[in-house]
């Protein structure tokens, strides 16, 4: 394998999807396999961390060998095992960084942990090479960021959530609106059938701040929810839906939009779980489509939690020779 | 036939390594420390004493619990994930018979347990006769004060051994007396190379079914079952 072509068998658990993928040179996908607990947490209204790690467990090492057969490569031929060591639940991270040492160990590989944030953006990288200097929006259910880049490895958080991640304003609302979890994509549905007719308010924060804020809608909907319930009066949950929606993506697409021209970027990355949303995806290409700015959104398959993207982020890592030793232990308070 | 185990079920962690059968090395370590970042190196450690590489191994062996969730699910996903891609068998045993064994020459009943929180414990009852070990009750989850009535009601002497700690020893003398002898010095520690020759006379578990043995029910699953139940 020369250099550049490396192949690197990436790890994910730090969440609720137990997942393994094969990468050749950070942006080539060999296979990338992603047994999903969603209907299994389903039940509980939302990821239950003991239930979640007590699955992992039971699907890594039938993950990891389905990865290796759809990539038709075998363990000799990797050049070293990627992991996710954190932000996440402990006890599911655990899971995945004992299999990747364990593995790694086995066959003399070097293992390579991996921000899990960071993986989300490197997704993009499977689809279209960076340019920098980028500017990248994630957005999930635990984060809400925007993130300037300059090169590799090096990130600036200019702009966060001061509260709720976006991801998490759509889980709460859904469940409002006793929609199942999770909320996201139910949310995104009925908003497509209904209008912004309830004007909720959009939260910009002070004058020139990056940072996001939530919790305020939220309050909002739930709010006028109980007030139609209170009068006995019909909730569309079409409209509301919409209304929550467009809400939360105009503050999205505004700001970052402004921070793309302030910060003169040559390419703008959505990332995480929410940039599955179709509306977002919709508005954002809008918004961008009379600029000199690239706008990138990973397929969908590459926008939820996945190991291909970790994979592509520990390519750069790898020929740093960036490794992690022995003791690497999984860090759910990582920082970027 | 070389043979590595691993126990992390609780605050005590112990690698053994047997090569050739023969007990080579084998690594116990008590401190409060995540047993994470303490295993892989363990586990380098004594292979490197033995002067043997992970291709080297032909078995593995795991404590399977019960024990503390996390701790469990790292020494079996490490077990797991070197058995798969080594492509060994491996042996999965109760981290209580495992250290039950230790006093497998006793010939009498041998208790072993582990504080569960809240007065209640993981617990089974074990027999050794000469050199042998079986289970008479199975492990399981329960009060300690309804366990010791019961083991009670054996009216027979009973070897108590925890490795997690001896706030039960009170109880234990209170309900049982004179039948109940508590095990220290150092011998209710678990001891992986213990658990490497059990290993070697049991049978394999298909590595992708094996998981950690918890005995008990997650509390969200409970609560869940226990409201759509009423219903
Ligand atoms: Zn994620």
């Amino acid at each position: 394998m020369s250099e550049k072509n490396e192949l690197i068998l990436a790890i994910e658990t730090s969440c609720d999807e137990t997942a393994a993928a094969v990468v050749q040179g950070g942006t080539k996908l060999r296979s990338n396999v992603v047994a999903t607990q969603m209907e299994i947490h389903q039940k509980f209204g939302g990821v239950v961390p003991e239930v979640a790690s007590r699955h992992h467990i039971e699907q890594i090492t039938i993950v990891m060998e389905q990865a290796l057969y759809e990539a038709d490569v075998s363990i000799d031929d990797i050049d070293a095992v990627a992991v996710t060591e954190g932000p996440g639940l402990v006890g599911a991270l655990l899971v995945g960084v004992n299999a990747a040492k364990a593995l790694a160990y086995a066959h003399g590989k070097p293992v390579i942990g991996v921000h899990h944030i960071a993986g989300h953006i490197y997704a993009n990288r499977l689809e279209k090479e960076f340019e920098f200097p980028l500017l990248s929006l994630v957005v999930s259910g635990g984060h809400t960021e925007l993130i300037y880049m300059e090169q590799h490895g090096e990130y600036e958080i200019i702009g966060e959530t001061r509260d709720d991640a976006a991801g998490e304003a759509y889980d709460k609302v859904a469940k409002a609106l006793n929609l199942p979890y999770p909320g996201g994509p139910q949310i995104d549905r009925l908003a497509q059938l209904g209008e912004d007719t309830y004007q909720f308010p959009r939260s910009y924060l002070e004058e020139g701040s990056y940072d996001f804020s939530f919790s305020g809608l939220k309050t909002s909907v739930i709010n006028k929810l109980h007030q139609l319930r209170q009068k006995g009066d019909e909730i569309d949950r079409e409209n509301v839906a919409a209304s929550f929606q467009e809400s939360v993506i105009d503050v999205l697409v505004d700001k970052t939009y402004q921070a793309a021209v302030d910060y003169n970027v040559k390419q703008l990355i959505v990332a995480g779980g929410v940039s599955a949303n179709q509306t977002l995806r919709r508005r954002m290409e809008r918004r961008f489509a009379d600029t000199d700015v690239e706008l990138a959104i990973p397929p969908l398959y590459l926008c939820t939690d996945n190991a291909a993207m970790i994979g592509a982020k520990a390519s750069i890592k790898y020929h740093q020779q960036n490794y992690a030793s022995l003791d690497l232990n999984a860090n759910p308070g990582l920082m970027m | 036939m070389n043979v590595l185990a691993i126990d992390t079920s609780n605050q005590p962690m112990s690698v053994a390594l047997l090569k050739d059968q023969q007990l080579a090395a084998e690594l116990t370590v008590n401190v409060k420390r995540n047993h994470s970042i303490q295993l892989m190196p363990a586990i380098d450690y004594i292979l490197n004493q033995a002067g043997l590489l992970p291709k080297d191994l032909n078995l593995i062996a795991v404590a399977e619990g019960p024990g503390s969730y996390t701790g469990l699910r790292i020494g079996m996903t490490t077990a797991k994930t070197l058995a798969w891609t080594l492509n060994l068998p491996i042996v999965a045993i109760s981290s209580l018979e495992m250290l039950a064994a230790n006093l497998m020459y006793h010939n009498s009943y041998i208790c072993p347990f582990f504080d569960a929180r809240r007065g209640n414990v993981y617990t089974g009852l074990y027999k050794a006769t000469q050199g042998k070990i079986e289970q008479v009750e199975d492990d399981f989850n329960t009060a300690m004060e309804e366990w010791l009535d019961e083991l009670k009601a054996l009216n027979e002497p009973i070897w108590f051994i925890s490795s997690t700690d001896h706030s039960f020893d009170h109880i234990i003398k209170d309900k049982l007396g004179e039948h109940a002898i508590l095990i220290k010095h150092s011998l209710n520690f678990p001891k992986a190379g213990v658990l490497a020759s059990l290993a070697l006379e049991c049978d394999p578990t298909p590595v992708h079914e094996l998981k950690p043995q918890y005995h008990r029910m997650v509390e969200a699953e409970a609560k869940w079952l226990e409201q759509n139940q009423k219903r």
